[in-house]
């Protein structure tokens, strides 16, 4: 990373030196003026849709689903990590944010992409998800889920194949008794693969480490951590959709 | 064949859960004893089980036999805990130095209490190094520690790394003289490694003293001059002679007279797993969410007396089959080796509060005029196929999970098992029976309400006061049955229900806030950082006599730190101290320096307290102290050796020579006071935070409860909407209602209350008691037409205008004054300025009526009855239902007196084109009105249907051919219906001899698509044909008759409705399903048909088939008005309860508690948005979310008038009385939304 950088900045720099003083000033400036454009059409267009109300309670949505995510990801990080945490009470918050500071933020950002795309494509499915729409059951689903992370942690497991079929079944177990419809199962596959894939590739490139890799290099229990992460949040958000539809029929009265 | 199977089963469990049902039911009392008593028998094997918790637990052998344990458990030894297996972790040796000047002179300044007895740890620490025995040195057999952790780098200079873990003051000073010597401020040193803030585990001045900081006597201000420390050793094997050799070198360097400590034994510590903070986070996440699933699972126990006792009763049940479920698995031998709050979320989540909740509801839906056995038992065995259903997937689930084969899954799953059953157990006894009476009560309860009612009543024999009373009706009038009981309430309820309201609002954020502050205090007891117990502990000890030693020897596994000083008694060996003890205490000083002993000369005692002087700190000490080497205690153990005492005298001569040259002139530094202070005051301080810790996490919780449901929804959230927006109009603050946007148009003219109201869209007609008509254009509200009762034309023709007038103003004075009373308030209402009593009133018109006005029916019956009790709006349904049938009544039976002193003759302003002949029979009164183009049909009470022209008020055409008072009429295309009290329906024709005239009035067609009305113009002649008369169409008295979609239907106090086909007046159905009058009726377009009756049910019908498509138990009174939506149904009831329903599945999505005496009108302006008639307001919510969304004061004094009846006009605008007066509210954005 740092070499590229580097070779980034050289290059600019040998770029601005080649050319004349008078030219790259007025590119600057002309450039400037493009990019502050730019800028401004944004931010309007950004403010001017804050203004509708669809596009606010989306911001919302997406904030608590963000929140949630984040939050879940501490949680659970600390639960992954915590056999090797001292009882030091200051190095807890060191701990807590032992990992890259960016793993939460990509977890809740996560989060809310996935729990908007459920709705959405609840939506355009044309099928509304029916099964169990109360806050009761989107409670239990998490806690559900926090359990099976906790187990994933806590528990000795005999070998890794053992963990990973126990954590399949209880994933499993979790879509079937939250969520069974087939587009939750569907997302919730594609976002467990693209979540391992892109953990991977982290992996791979060196950016993140594993402290002890299972075989193949992965973590034999992330797939089924992130399908039954993104069926929760799946849940979370349509609970949020719900809720939020409902207001929004509301503010479009403006009585 | 397996259908059938399944179906017999199906059945065979539902009677049995009828009989269980009926069983609880019957015998609440001994049930619920002998639940209590099975759940105390299977949680008392938990008594034996040893308290969970992390404090360390201990362990004492003797010395001299000591051999370090195999890893393989000898099966015999059963006093031996199972952890003390193998070698521990390492052996601690403490050498506990007490070192004095003494005497002490005046001579000496403060520093001297501890510089020499502090520089001679070096060379006790010399000479422990150095001792050898048999080749065998310190180096062999301590514990080797490597690099201290990377986060201490701080501490490097401080703590041993890479050598001997051996600690002692002297690593302050890299355990060199030369630099204690150079030290010019030993405290700073000591104290320059203190955290600042709050220290919540051991410091490292404890790590490195060795004993609690208070004692130490490292201080300037110290009274005993005496200074205590430890040089701990951790050895990593036992060598017994050569820790004897030790001792005997060091006793005999440093001889302790009168140390009488004992040394026969040692204590082994088992430190368990420790929650820290950071495993605490996790743990506290999954509570919150268990909080939150029980939450928002007991917030759905709806329709019940006490929603907080079933909630209870809810939770106790899955608490305490968890705990049965924890007790029976001990009794049968399997002892708990998971951590019980860890696994105790997913356990209640595991099993789960779904079937107390679906018995609930189930019970709940059960009709509501059944017995409670009854209803209890069907509730059970509605239900059972399900619970049984769920119950059998959830065990086949868990035992899934049982073969997995991984033992901590397995032993959860055993104990969710076991679990499940003892829960089902619960709910079929416990729960079942607290439903039971919890049902029970609430049915007393509506009988207590009911019975004022009933003696609220008219009394059904004419009283005195009515001379001219006729023989009363031949049949019941549907109108005093109507007249329901719960409509008869409390006046002062509404102003004493907010008050409780709010009350039960506060305490309830006080609960939570006090459970909160609880469970932090518990979980910082429990996990003790502070050294709490340990604190509790010294107290303990302290206090207690030390004669204990009749207690038994070896107690085997005890905690340590409850327990007091469970080793000074555990010795087997005759205990010597009991005797030198108090010789010790009390002559003490004669074993320090007997020769000179002035007052303030420090003696050094040794007492049974310094033998384990380690208890006194905190229980983390030792676990910290291996942390820093990256050691975990956590499951293991340590060893500590007996410890061996040192004691020093100092001469004064020795520490005036280790001065330095700082010290005389040396001012105590400051900062040593307070910290002494911030030691006394940490107690207070660790109680101070989790207090405030406690009271932001409810915040928190509060905060996020507010983010995951921004808005209120359903039945929790909106009184509090209500009331947070301030839009009560009788509100105990003061508050005045806010000026809406939307301004209602009052509609003035009527003198008396309005009785009848009808619209096409386009005009509107209204008809008060006296029986005006008044035509009002629903565009502008101008009053386009007024009908007047023919009485006041003839009054005005033989000049008896004023004193009818006058009459008038006085019974509609009266009338008022009756409402008024109501809801008078202490504080005076809103006719309270008045006051009137109606009393006098009446004294003074009633000899004037007989003479004057003998055609008027008296009133004074419905005065005297106890009309007080209620606020009118309650009784008042619908058109025809209220307060004004009363009147009407009391009309109809005047109606056959003869009495009439002014015979009726053409009333002079009459129309001319009006023919004289249609004018008969003016008394009676106008029960139903409709209103379909410009032609206006009335109903009324003789049974005669008269047609009026809207726009020109004149009368077209009457039919005379019933002799039964109308009771509702419908009228669609060219076809009448009316329905007639003694239960028959006629159907009539409108027909029109010449085709349709282009003279109309109606102005430009709205945007709203208009019915198909027939328009007639002013010189048809128009006649009204009696084409079929069903005679018996029902039993009883018809109360609702709708049409629509070419159907009509009708409801009757006969409990049943019927469909007719409207063109040819055939009866297609009789729908039998209520059990109770019919009170609503909603049917529109697209043949939707739903009922609603006394009994509280709503049926939805097929009309097509003629079927029942869902039955539901919505209310607990009347349902007073029903209205659907493409998706859903609405409905009233007497119990100030709308309920929406789902219309597909008839499943309840939530209801609105609306306040006491709110109208029972209802009305949909679009698919979402509904508006119902308050106390002088109408409300409009959103449907979907049901949130209140506007509240549009009627008028400036409204509290004593409701609005009784509310019309959706097609241009969106709402009509509704108010008293006397008509309102006209436009709701400006529904048009908007409609184009």
């Amino acid at each position: 990373m740092p070499r590229l950088e580097e070779h980034c900045w050289s290059c600019s720099c040998s770029a601005s030196v080649k050319t004349q003083e008078l030219s790259s000033a007025r590119w600057v400036v002309c450039k400037t003026a493009e990019m502050m454009s730019i800028i401004t059409s944004v931010l309007s267009h950004a403010y001017g849709s804050l203004h509708s109300l669809q596009s606010a309670n989306l911001i919302r949505r997406g904030l608590v689903l963000f929140i949630v995510g984040v939050v879940l990801a501490l949680v659970l990080n600390l639960l992954q990590i915590q056999r090797n945490v001292t009882l030091f009470p200051e190095e807890v918050l060191d701990t807590l944010f032992s990992s890259a500071w960016w793993i939460p933020l990509c977890c809740g950002t996560a989060a809310a992409v996935v729990g908007l795309l459920y709705p959405c494509l609840d939506q355009h499915l044309g099928e509304p998800h029916k099964f169990k729409r109360e806050w009761a059951s989107v409670t239990r689903c998490i806690a559900v889920f926090v359990g099976i992370n906790h187990a994933s942690a806590k528990l000795d497991f005999a070998n890794n194949v053992q963990l990973s079929l126990t954590l399949a079944a209880l994933s499993l177990g979790l879509w079937w008794t939250f969520d069974r419809s087939r587009s939750g199962f569907g997302l919730g596959l594609t976002t467990a693969f693209l979540a391992t894939l892109i953990a991977q590739l982290l992996v791979y490139n060196g950016i993140y480490q594993y402290t002890s890799p299972d075989f193949l290099y992965v973590r034999s229990w992330l797939p089924c951590i992130f399908f039954s992460g993104g069926v929760t949040v799946g849940n979370i958000g349509r609970q949020l959709a719900m809720v939020c539809k409902l207001t929004n029929d509301k503010f479009s009265f403006c009585i | 064949m397996n259908e059938i199977q399944e179906e017999r089963l199906r059945q065979n469990i539902s009677a049995a859960f009828y009989r269980h049902g009926l069983l609880c039911a019957s015998y609440p009392v001994p049930i619920i004893l002998f639940t209590s008593a099975s759940i105390l028998t299977c949680c008392y094997p938990l008594l034996k089980l040893p308290l969970p918790g992390t404090g360390p637990v201990e362990f004492t052998t003797g010395v001299r036999d000591y051999s370090t344990p195999s890893h393989e458990s000898q099966g015999d030894l059963s006093e031996r805990p199972d952890w003390y297996r193998g070698p521990p972790v390492a052996y601690i040796q403490q050498v506990l130095v007490k070192a004095a000047v003494s005497p002490w002179d005046n001579s000496l300044v403060p520093v001297d209490v501890f510089r020499s007895p502090l520089g001679r740890v070096f060379s006790v620490l010399e000479e422990i190094r150095n001792h050898v025995y048999t080749d065998r040195s310190l180096e062999a057999l301590c514990l080797q520690v490597t690099d201290l952790l990377p986060g201490l780098r701080r501490m490097q200079a401080v703590l041993p790394e890479h050598g001997c873990l051996l600690v002692s003051p002297g690593n302050y000073w890299q355990n060199r003289r030369d630099l204690f010597d150079a030290d010019p401020d030993l405290l700073k040193t000591v104290h320059q490694h203190e955290p600042k803030g709050l220290h919540t585990s051991a410091t490292l001045k404890d790590l490195l003293f060795g004993v609690p900081g208070k004692q130490t006597g490292v201080n300037l201000y110290s009274k005993k001059r005496v200074v205590t420390y430890t040089i701990t050793i951790a050895l990593s094997s036992y060598d017994a002679r050569f820790v004897a050799s030790l001792r005997a070198r060091l006793k005999q360097l440093h001889p302790s007279a009168n140390c009488t400590l004992r040394e026969d034994h040692m204590v082994h510590v088992h430190f368990k797993e420790e929650i820290g903070i950071a495993e605490l986070i996790p743990l506290v996440t999954t509570y919150i969410i268990l909080f939150a699933y029980i939450y928002f699972s007991t917030r759905k126990i709806d329709m019940v007396k006490s929603k907080w006792g079933l909630a209870l009763a809810a939770v106790v049940t899955v608490l305490s089959s968890l705990l049965m479920s924890v007790g029976l698995c001990t009794l049968f031998g399997l002892t708990p080796t998971l951590n019980g709050g860890e696994i105790f979320p997913y356990l209640v989540v595991v099993i789960g509060l779904e079937n107390v909740l679906v018995l609930t509801k189930s019970v709940v839906s059960t009709p509501v005029d059944l017995e409670v056995k009854l209803r209890i038992a069907q509730g059970l065995s509605n239900e059972s196929w399900s619970i049984m259903k769920n119950m059998a997937t959830e065990l086949c689930i868990i035992l899934i999970g049982y073969f997995t084969f991984v033992p901590a899954i397995q032993e959860f799953c055993l104990f969710a098992v076991v679990g499940l059953v003892s829960d089902f157990f619960l709910q079929m006894f416990f729960f079942t029976t607290v439903l039971s009476i919890d049902i029970r009560r609430m049915e007393l309860a509506d009988l207590n309400r009911r019975l004022p009612a009933e003696a609220g009543m008219p009394p059904p024999k004419p009283g005195p006061l009515r001379p001219r009373e006729t023989p009363p009706p031949p049949r019941p009038s549907p109108h005093t049955i109507t007249l329901q009981a719960p409509a008869f309430r409390n006046l002062r309820l509404p102003k004493r229900l907010r008050v409780v309201y709010f009350l039960a609002r506060t305490r309830l954020a006080q609960r939570i806030i006090m459970v909160g502050t609880v469970i932090w205090i518990g979980i910082l007891v429990y996990t003790d950082p502070a050294g709490l117990r340990t604190f509790l502990a010294a107290q303990v000890s302290e206090q207690s006599p030390l004669g204990e030693a009749g207690l038994p020897p070896h107690l085997g596994v005890a905690p340590v730190f409850p327990g007091g000083d469970p080793t000074s008694t555990l010795s087997g060996l005759p205990a010597p101290e009991p005797t030198p003890l108090p010789e010790n205490q009390s002559q003490g000083h004669r074993a320090a320096h007997p020769e000179v002993a002035p007052v303030s000369s420090p003696q050094i005692t040794w007492g049974p307290e310094d033998e384990e002087l380690w208890r006194r700190l905190s229980f983390r000490h030792w676990p910290s102290l291996f942390s820093y080497y990256n050691i975990t205690l956590a499951k293991r153990y340590i060893s500590i050796l007996p410890v061996i005492p040192v004691t020093l005298h100092l001469s004064p001569q020795e520490a005036i020579d280790t001065r330095h040259p700082q010290d005389t002139h040396h001012a105590p530094p400051p900062s040593i006071k307070t910290s002494d202070l911030q030691t006394d005051l940490t107690l207070y301080k660790v109680a101070a935070l989790g207090l405030f810790a406690g009271v932001v996490l409810v915040l928190l919780l509060f905060c996020l409860y507010r983010v995951l449901c921004p808005r209120n929804y359903g039945q929790n959230g909106v009184p509090h909407g209500r009331r947070r927006r301030g839009d009560l109009p009788c509100d105990e603050y003061g508050y005045s209602p806010p000026i809406s946007e939307i301004s209602p148009l009052l509609l003035r003219g009527h003198s008396m209350d309005i009785e009848c109201l009808a619209s096409d869209g386009m005009l509107l007609a209204s008809c008060c008691l006296v029986g005006h008509i008044r035509v009002w254009d629903a565009q502008t509200g101008d009053c386009l037409t007024v009908i007047p009762n023919n009485g006041l034309r003839r009054s005005s023709s033989s000049g008896c205008w004023e004193h009818r007038d006058g009459w008038d103003h006085i019974s509609a004075c009266e009338a008022e004054s009756l409402l008024g009373a109501d809801f008078r308030e202490p504080g005076g209402g809103a006719v309270g300025g008045q006051d009137v009593d109606i009393f006098p009133i009446r004294r003074r018109t009633t000899p004037a009526r007989p003479a004057l006005f003998g055609d008027q029916p008296d009133l004074t019956p419905l005065i005297d009855t106890n009309f007080g009790l209620s606020p009118p709006s309650q009784a008042l349904s619908s058109s025809g239902f209220d307060f004004g049938g009363l009147v009407e009544k009391a009309y109809q039976e005047h109606e056959p007196s003869p009495t009439l002193a002014f015979p009726p003759s053409p009333p002079p302003v009459l129309p001319p084109e009006l023919p004289p002949q249609n004018n008969g029979d003016w008394d009676s009164s106008v029960w139903a009105m409709e209103l379909r183009g410009n032609l206006i049909a009335t109903g009324r009470s003789s049974g005669k249907l008269e047609l009026w022209d809207a726009v020109e008020g004149s009368l077209r055409c009457s039919n005379e051919d019933g002799v039964s008072g109308i009771t509702a009429l419908a009228f669609l295309n060219n076809r009448i219906v009316a329905a007639r009290l003694n239960g028959s329906l006629d159907f009539f024709t409108v027909e029109i001899t010449k085709p349709l005239g282009l003279l109309q009035y109606r102005g430009p067609p709205g945007r709203g698509s208009l019915p198909p009305s027939p328009c007639y113009s002013s010189e048809d002649v128009i006649s009204c044909q009696l084409t079929r008369s069903v005679q018996c169409a029902h039993q009883k008295p018809i109360t609702v008759l709708k049409a629509a979609a070419g159907r009509v239907v009708t409801g009757s106090q006969d409990h049943t409705v019927r469909v007719y086909r409207l063109e040819d007046s055939c009866c297609l159905f009789t729908l039998q399903g209520h059990s109770g009058g019919i009170t609503a009726i909603y049917i529109d377009q697209t043949m939707v048909l739903a009922s609603g009756g006394q009994d509280g049910t709503i049926c939805v019908w097929d009309v097509l088939t003629g079927s029942r498509v869902s039955h539901v138990y919505g209310h607990r009174g009347d349902v007073t008005s029903l209205v659907c939506t493409t998706s859903c149904i609405i409905s009233s009831g007497l119990d100030d309860l709308i309920c929406i329903w789902d219309r597909s599945t008839g499943i309840k999505l939530y209801s609105i508690q609306q306040e006491v005496g709110c109208g029972a009108s209802l009305g949909v302006i679009s698919e979402s948005l509904l508006v119902t008639g308050g106390q002088g307001c109408v409300s409009f919510w959103d449907l979907n979310y049901g949130d209140l969304l506007q509240t549009v004061y009627l008028g400036q004094s409204s509290e004593g008038q409701s609005v009784r009846q509310l019309l959706v006009l097609d241009n969106a605008a709402i009509v509704c009385d108010f008293g006397s007066e008509l309102s006209l509210v436009y709701v400006p954005s529904v048009l908007e939304k409609l184009d």
